[in-house]
């Protein structure tokens, strides 16, 4: 077992780990900060497979401002009180039940597919650089980056709109 | 590392993200589980755009197989941005309205 191998089940036991903790913390905060370190070890992921201006833009997008925007809602709300246990248990086990069986089934239909089998390039390839990216970026997928300019536009307004004082 | 590596990961992460949206009443953790599917879908994009860039360079060593799902990937977080901006003051105003944030209390439609 290389070290790539074994730096791709470290990522994958920390990403795994840190998601169900962030599902069931009972804190507001907690489930915040361990879903910062999902993003972290999601980004270990893009290194790994040597896409790194995903990586970065992943840390930065998600890390670094959407985290923090949550983190600002929650602490500046004063949201951080546990949550009251009023639902059901048995609403909790069919939710519990339900996720666990799509992924079952995923799985399951997945498992056997001929393409299964199909190596993925790790730590090579020069697809993942800024470099690559930006040529087709600013070439080929020129209309879709302006609409999302105006997409952020209308986002910001939006969120300016509905969130001020009445 | 083999492809399904990366599949059965991303079913994994994304079936956490729905169970969590399943099970808490938080909205705010609701919120942040479907930014966890949503991560789980560009992992996955992500490694299958490495496997198709392998497959197509051994015939091409300067290919640029992979690069739009990349691109796509980038895309979901632009759209990912904007979406919880709106989203987090939705769920402001929600707050300053009914003072919870317990998606139960928004079950007025039924009645």
């Amino acid at each position: 077992m290389g070290i790539t191998q074994l730096l791709f089940w470290i990522l994958t036991i920390l990403t795994l780990g840190s998601a169900l903790m962030v599902i069931f913390s009972k804190n507001p905060v907690h489930s915040i900060l361990w879903l910062i370190v999902t993003f972290f070890s999601i980004s270990g992921h893009y290194v790994l497979l040597n896409a790194q201006f995903l990586a970065i833009v992943n840390i930065i997008v998600y890390a670094g401002a959407i985290m923090v925007l949550f983190l600002f809602v929650v602490m500046l709300m004063n949201l951080n009180m546990p949550a009251a246990p009023l639902k059901k248990k048995w609403l909790k086990f069919a939710g519990v039940l339900s996720g666990g069986s799509l992924m079952l089934v995923l799985i399951a239909a997945l498992k056997d597919t001929e393409s299964m089998r199909r190596e993925v390039l790790m730590q090579t390839g020069d697809i993942g650089l800024i470099n690559s990216l930006g040529m087709v970026l600013f070439k080929d997928y020129i209309l879709p980056f302006e609409i999302s300019s105006v997409l952020f536009l209308s986002a910001m307004v939006g969120a300016v709109v509905i969130g001020k004082k009445t | 590392m083999t492809i399904n590596h990366y599949i059965f990961l991303s079913v994994a992460l994304f079936c956490i993200g729905i169970i969590g949206v399943l099970t808490r009443r938080n909205v705010i953790i609701i919120f942040m589980c479907v930014e966890l599917m949503l991560n789980a879908v560009n992992l996955l994009l992500v490694a299958f755009s490495k496997m198709h860039y392998l497959a197509a360079s051994t015939f091409d060593a300067a290919t640029k197989a992979g690069t739009d799902a990349q691109l796509f990937v980038f895309f979901i977080m632009v759209v990912a941005a904007a979406e919880v901006s709106v989203g987090l003051a939705i769920i402001v105003m929600m707050y300053r309205n009914t003072h919870s944030i317990d998606v139960n209390f928004l079950n007025r439609l039924k009645h």
